[in-house]
């Protein structure tokens, strides 16, 4: 099929292949899909700057159909989440600077690519060590429904709600009582900074800051941040487009694939426990790191 | 951590594999009709003007992704009650 706003000529079946296999996990896991998105669509041929701006435009369209998903589960918290746009609007604005002072220093591609290997490496050991932690501590222990949440990790948590810096607020459908408002905007704002900086939605961050930060169970983190990107790659999409950096058609196909897959990843969460989630989680921001490696030994 | 609770039980299996079953076709049609002619449209705004591009381009992942999303609801509320 041919793509004539970016000058393409990509097999759909492809496009609808790779929308499938992100949306089941931007699903199930709450995150934008872009390690595996970003790959794809520049292995199809796609010019660079086309495939930052589709795979925000196909984020969109996925993160509304898992977001309504989980918010018909009660897995979506609405407070929390329009609080936390404004930490990542302002965060991601902060990255994207980053990003234009190192374009004029020559260098953006390799200081990017560095630090998103070290982050998701980070981000992958951390969670290795902090669930395989849980479940031993729970092995033996009457089994726990599903949706029960529990963390090695959840004495931070419990000491971030303790500070009571005001303005306060109360998170019921999270479960927390009593959490700073500056608590959550900074959380937020760490994400949007990860978001600007080195693109996509950065949910392989901000889904566990939620979790082990903020103390929010795991499966409303997942739904929370999936409304969280919808917004947040929304404002992308629409600065990315008037660039001319937005092949709409081609993230339309996309969608088409990724509206079935989030369909199947949310419906996936409800038959694994927190800790199950996150363990299944360690192994994507390692296939980012890999990609971004192999990127960069042959550029 | 607390546990959050859900405001409609997880669907059986039948009842889920038909909602997928449902959602691929639509998203088949869709393809198939709307998008085969669109493309030309579509181009010829991008190539005129990139500020109504954006908010095409915005509008129609937006209304792609409700527009699925609800005839989803729609027609599984009406195999639901038929199943009941």
């Amino acid at each position: 099929m041919n793509f004539p706003i970016s000058g393409q000529h990509i097999n759909p079946v492809y496009l609808i292949v790779v929308g499938f296999v992100i949306g089941v996990f931007g699903g199930f896991f709450g995150v934008g899909g872009s390690f595996l998105a970003g790959p794809a669509l520049f292995i199809a041929g796609m010019p660079m700057n086309f495939v930052v701006g589709t795979d925000l435009a196909h984020i969109v369209g996925k993160s509304i159909a898992a977001a309504r998903k989980h918010q018909t589960l009660g897995n979506v918290d609405m407070k929390l989440a329009w609080i936390m746009v404004i930490g990542t609007v302002i965060g991601s604005e902060l990255g994207a600077q980053g990003i234009q002072m190192l374009k004029r220093t020559g260098k953006v591609d390799f200081t990017v690519g560095i630090t998103f290997v070290v982050v998701l490496i980070a981000v992958s050991l951390f969670m290795a060590w902090e669930t395989l932690r849980t479940l031993r501590s729970q092995a033996g222990k009457p089994k726990r429904p599903p949706r029960k949440d529990f963390s090695a990790f959840g004495y931070v948590s419990k000491a971030l709600q303790r500070i009571h810096l005001p303005p306060t607020v109360d998170l019921p459908t999270s479960g927390i009582r009593k959490i700073s408002f500056w608590i959550i905007l900074l959380v937020s704002f760490v994400g949007g900074l990860f978001s600007g900086f080195l693109g996509g939605g950065a949910g392989y961050i901000r889904m566990p800051l939620m979790v082990y930060l903020l103390g929010v169970p795991t499966h409303v983190a997942v739904g929370t941040d999936l409304f969280e990107v919808m917004i947040s790659a929304s404002y992308g999409t629409f600065s990315h487009a008037m660039k001319g950096n937005v092949d709409i058609m081609v993230a339309l196909v996309m969608h088409t694939g990724a509206a079935v897959g989030a369909q199947i990843g949310v419906a996936g969460t409800q038959y694994f426990s927190g800790p199950k989630i996150r363990l299944a989680f360690i192994p994507l921001p390692l296939i980012g790191a890999g990609l971004i490696i192999y990127r960069l030994l042959t550029m | 951590m607390p546990t959050p609770n859900p405001k409609e039980p997880p669907p059986s299996a039948k009842s889920f594999l038909i909602e997928i079953a449902i959602y691929a076709a639509l998203v088949l049609i869709y393809f198939l009709l709307v998008l085969h002619f669109l493309g030309d449209s579509v181009k010829r705004l991008y190539d005129d003007d990139k500020r109504w591009y954006a908010v095409v381009a915005l509008s129609l992942m937006v209304g792609q992704g409700f527009g699925l999303d609800w005839l989803t609801t729609r027609l599984m509320r009406v195999i639901r009650a038929k199943s009941e």
